[in-house]
């Protein structure tokens, strides 16, 4: 039970705001102390296991790719791919942004939206926009600004794992390969199509009710 | 054959690359360039440090990181002429690569390690976006390198936090904690109840997310406790919907807490929203729906 101690070490340290790789260190010198191994042990089992998942952070090597697109407008042209949907409700503008959003992501470009450069400068204030033409206020402008970030997070995470290089599909690789299971990521891809599927759906349909509330309060 | 090796000689000459010029373009960040340093060191050297040296370099990593001297970056420099929707081709040759490469790599086992098929391949795609940028933009050799490194700053030291994430899960399976956790889960899950499995599993990979802030963190732990033995081996189940749903489970859990600051305090944040837990209360109807379907699917494909 001792080796449990690890865990509250992490939601403490998060909720204390230490900066979180001391927190995940200090975590596993602890649960590896509580369970008998010498310090010397817990620093090379944990160099080891660093070592043997350098693959995970391979994924940067596109960033230098994506930094020059982004220099010569790759943003200002996926703004336009939205911006083209300009005059629908708050509810349909997010759905759009839902599609786009995990559409992106399925082909691994995850960097081309996000809060910094999508949510705030665009979607947000469309969204915002709109809801008040819906409502005749802004009475409800903390909820749709809410939902525009929110949607951007179900995106994201529901349609990324679709792509075959994304971080958590060479994790799963790497943590099941330990148990000599060998797996190809694209056998674990296509396991997050129903998922990404339900994601649209439900997510979806909680926007469209969106439309139908702001509705109500005009 | 080409495995990860050349996966990692690129990726190690991209971060020493970004070490580089954090060290000699002004205004200097060394900090920045100490930590991309020792990235590249890790990619070229890793195999030869040995665990402890490698664990030395993890503290290097840690010390250098917990400094809080690591800088955001700094928007570029007068852009140059925006050009057209032809920017999205370079962009989709990588994904494009990465899933022609897996699929043709299959057909030269000799050639290429059919295990590494996928990363071999996005390097390959990588090296050529970078080509083509080259040649039909101009924008200078060091462009590219200067342009990453821009993006990197602002990812900063959380970049290496999913390799950590991993890490401490290799020093919780040494320890023991999927099996204390999976001892506790067996009181909680009916014995030979398939259902009772999937469903401890599944919201164990929520719970245990919403702590970790993570899924990455999450996933070796309910592999050792329910997914692997439980799962895979007493009830025989495919390995790659167990481990790809579980994730997608836990992903439901990121939705639902504090500790996953980047996605749920820093845009409330950014949109200046009065109440901090604004974008998690708007998260939570659509998470926990997902979550049942994500029992269900499990259910429904292991029965």
């Amino acid at each position: 039970m001792l080796v449990l101690a690890g865990i509250a070490v992490i939601a403490l340290g998060f909720l204390l705001r230490f900066n979180p790789m001391l927190v995940v260190v200090v975590s596993a010198l602890v649960t590896g102390l509580a369970a008998g191994l010498d310090p010397i042990r817990i620093l090379a089992t944990f160099g080891k296991a660093f070592n043997d998942s350098r693959y995970v952070s391979a994924i940067y090597i596109v960033l230098p790719v994506i930094g020059v697109l982004e220099r010569y407008g790759l943003q200002a042209r996926a703004r336009a791919l939205i911006g083209r949907m300009r005059g629908v409700t708050a509810g349909r503008l997010l759905v759009g942004y839902l599609l786009f959003r995990q559409m992106f992501a399925a082909l691994g470009l995850t960097s081309v939206a996000g809060h910094p450069q999508t949510v705030r400068p665009l979607v947000a204030p469309m969204a915002e926009a709109a809801a008040e033409a819906q409502a005749g206020s802004a009475g409800e402008a903390e909820r749709v600004k809410a939902m525009a970030a929110a949607t951007d997070n179900i995106g994201l995470f529901f349609g990324e794992d679709i792509f075959l290089a994304i971080g958590s599909i060479l994790l799963m690789k790497g943590v099941l390969q330990g148990y000599g299971i060998e797996l190809e990521p694209f056998q674990l891809s296509v396991w997050a199509i129903p998922t990404a599927v339900a994601a649209f759906a439900i997510h979806g349909a909680r926007l469209l009710l969106l439309d139908r509330r702001l509705a109500r309060s005009g | 054959m080409i495995g990860l090796g050349f996966v990692y000689a690129v990726a190690g000459a991209a971060f020493a690359g970004f070490a580089l010029l954090a060290a000699i373009e002004r205004p200097r960040r060394l900090a920045n360039a100490a930590f991309y340093a020792l990235i590249a060191s890790s990619f070229w050297l890793g195999d030869r440090l040995g665990d402890v040296g490698n664990g030395v370099l993890v503290l290097a990593l840690v010390a250098v990181a917990a400094s809080g001297r690591m800088t955001r970056g700094q928007a570029s420099a007068d852009p140059p002429a925006p050009r057209g929707a032809g920017l999205f081709v370079p962009a989709l040759m990588i994904p494009a690569a990465a899933l022609i490469g897996t699929i043709a790599f299959k057909a030269l086992p000799t050639l290429v390690d059919p295990k590494q098929a996928t990363l071999v391949a996005l390097t390959i795609g990588v090296l050529a976006a970078v080509a083509t940028c080259l040649v039909w933009l101009r924008p200078g050799l060091a462009t590219p390198v200067r342009e990453g490194r821009r993006l990197m700053d602002d990812v900063g030291w959380a970049a290496v936090l999913p390799q950590m994430l991993a890490s401490l899960g290799a020093v919780f399976a040494v320890s023991g904690v999927g099996e204390v956790v999976g001892r506790l889960a067996a009181y909680a899950i009916p014995s030979g109840s398939l259902f009772g499995a999937v469903a401890a599993y599944a919201i164990g990979m929520a719970l245990f997310t919403m702590v970790m802030g993570n899924a990455f963190a999450a996933f070796p732990v309910m592999a050792a406790a329910i997914g692997v033995p439980i799962l895979m081996h007493g009830f025989g189940g495919n390995a790659a919907p167990i481990a790809a749903i579980g994730m997608l489970a836990g992903f439901c859990g990121t939705l639902m807490t504090p500790m996953a600051a980047n996605f749920n305090l820093v845009p409330a944040a950014l949109l200046e929203l009065r109440d901090r837990g604004g974008v998690i209360r708007a998260q939570v109807s659509t998470a926990l729906p997902l979550l049942a379907f994500n029992i269900v699917l499990l259910y429904a494909v292991l029965r």
